[in-house]
């Protein structure tokens, strides 16, 4: 589904946030991409949604390779991602409704038409008796779903999620990647970066480990690569 | 549309519109324009007063220029009927017998292209100047009476334009009778040089005046898209294509031109009405009956559509840097 091969990346100004980068997530697979801050686990988010491209080296999802979209073919390659940020990314004048309703509308959905997919959204996340409020109005648990419901209301195969726990505590944290696990047992690829190891310890997924630009595990067990 | 991945769910809520016919398709692209529209107009109301200011010095500006254009329509009129009116002076030859000179009257009268000969006798002309100019007792010590005889010449109604004129005029002067003729078209030739130079200054201002509309457009807009930063990076994040951020700024820019151009039609039919009284006054000195005419419909039309284009061209040259440079990191 995500396949890195031979992924560097060296930002201008020579800092090197990722070398040699090989690994792949398969078709309904979920994962967790952990190492320290700096490690380059947003740089290897950010080539996988074109916010960055890489120095060398082809990142390809469903086998399509990311270096011949062009930058109109951007926006459509995202449509494919949910993304979901440590910082919501919410739009904070808007309603709940409306920061839900924002990748329909972008899609061509009418109001109406979008209605009914964002109340399942915000359904699934736990909140659809928040629609008519503002992000301002609940707490940063509360925010984080209304995101989480923003990135899956398309539907996407594919979800990237970075630190979404960062500012919770254990108890949300976990009901945050209950979510996921959610997502995840539908199909959708999930790809999760955190720092946060006693999170990931206490579930049984596939880690990637990352430090200083290197995939020191790819989080395979040894008999079960080729 | 996915580019990646075929037959995503996704894809449903769009092939189901395909089916569409193509006419409902199109009324509905319509509808969904024009409801943008109608949400940017909202927008607008939002922050109504830098709205407003936008759209006053728009119309304002465009004011000036269609000011000038109406003054320079009424004289243009009005030196149409003048050069209408021209009338050729034709001197007659010192020693031609009063006889002869009514010979000529008479054949001129039956000129086809003359519409009346007036004669005015030296004597009655040396009376009038007597009693006008109050050289009376001058005039007395002179033996002999130095004024020439007058024939006043209206051309013919087709006649008239300076071109024709001046060919009669010509014509005229090959009478043997005639000393000389005079049409007095210099101060029509100075008057139309004069107006073209309004004109060329007209042209220069607009085009100044527009192109700080179009500035002023612009940096508008500019201020309203890096207001708008973390909107937009929101969008671009969960997939908007360029087009579909820029779509509300570029009607925002609209709607100054459309707001800007009526705000431009009353300024410039209020300027009118403030200064048509001084302009009656004038034109009441030369005795002519005159109206000042204000835009009409089609101008106004031209006004209008002219605002709503800079406000676009505005809007559209702040997009299309701006909103490149916006960009997620």
């Amino acid at each position: 589904m995500i396949q890195f091969e031979q992924v560097s990346k060296t930002y201008p100004g020579g800092h090197q946030a990722l070398s040699q980068v090989n690994f792949q997530v398969k078709p309904g697979e979920m994962a967790f991409l952990t190492g320290h801050s700096g490690a380059g686990k947003s740089t290897l988010l950010k080539l996988i949604s074109l916010m960055e491209r890489p120095t060398t080296g082809r990142v390809l999802i469903n086998g399509h390779d990311l270096r011949k979209m062009s930058a109109s073919q951007v926006p459509y390659v995202r449509r494919d991602i949910g993304m979901i940020f440590q910082d919501h990314r919410l739009l904070m004048d808007k309603t709940v409704f409306d920061n839900v309703a924002l990748p329909l509308i972008i899609e061509g959905y009418s109001v109406q038409e979008a209605r009914k997919r964002v109340h399942a959204a915000l359904d699934k996340v736990g909140l659809l008796d928040k629609v008519r409020h503002y992000p301002t109005m609940l707490s940063g648990g509360e925010q984080q779903r209304v995101g989480i419901a923003r990135a899956v209301v398309t539907k996407p195969p594919i979800l990237l999620a970075d630190e979404p726990t960062g500012n919770l505590d254990p108890k949300l944290s976990m009901e945050i990647i209950r979510l996921f696990e959610a997502f995840n047992q539908v199909g959708v690829s999930v790809l999760i970066a955190t720092h946060d190891l006693g999170l990931i310890a206490r579930l049984r997924y596939r880690t990637l480990t990352l430090r200083e630009g290197r995939l020191i595990d790819d989080g395979l067990q040894p008999e079960a690569q080729p | 549309m996915s580019l990646l991945f075929r037959n995503r769910e996704i894809e449903k809520g769009a092939s189901q519109r395909l089916k569409l016919s193509p006419a409902r398709r199109f009324v509905m692209y319509w509808v969904h324009h024009v409801q943008q529209g109608v949400a940017s107009l909202g927008e607008l109301t939002r922050n109504p007063f830098a709205s407003f200011m936008t759209m006053a010095v728009l119309g304002l500006s465009l004011t000036l220029p269609t000011t000038l254009y109406v003054l320079v329509k009424n004289t243009q009129s009005i030196s149409a009927e003048w050069q209408q009116a021209s009338q050729i002076t034709v001197f007659i030859r010192d020693g031609v017998k009063p006889a002869a000179v009514q010979t000529l009257q008479q054949t001129l009268r039956l000129n086809k292209k003359i519409a009346a000969v007036e004669w005015v006798d030296k004597a009655a002309a040396l009376q009038e100047f007597r009693e006008k100019s109050g050289f009376g007792e001058a005039l007395d010590a002179l033996d002999s009476n130095p004024l020439p005889d007058v024939l006043l010449v209206t051309p013919a109604q087709q006649f008239r334009s300076s071109e024709a004129a001046k060919r009669l005029l010509f014509e005229l002067e090959q009478n043997p009778e005639v000393a000389y003729g005079k049409l007095d078209v210099q101060w029509l030739t100075r008057l139309h040089a004069l107006l073209g130079l309004a004109q060329d200054i007209l042209g220069g201002l607009a085009l100044l005046l527009c192109l700080a509309v179009v500035l002023i457009v612009s940096n508008t807009i500019r201020l309203n898209i890096l207001s708008k930063k973390d909107e937009i990076i929101v969008m671009k994040l969960v997939g908007a294509t360029a087009s579909f951020i820029q779509r509300p700024f570029l009607y925002t820019g609209m709607w100054y031109g459309f707001v800007g151009g009526v705000i431009a039609w009353c300024a410039t039919s209020l300027l009118l009405w403030w200064i048509e009284g001084a302009v009656t006054r004038v034109t009441d000195l030369y005795q002519s009956q005159f109206n000042l005419a204000g835009l009409t419909l089609s101008e106004m039309l031209v006004v209008w559509a002219f605002a709503i284009g800079l406000g676009l061209l505005g809007s559209f040259l702040a997009v299309r840097r701006h909103i490149k440079m916006i960009e997620p990191s």
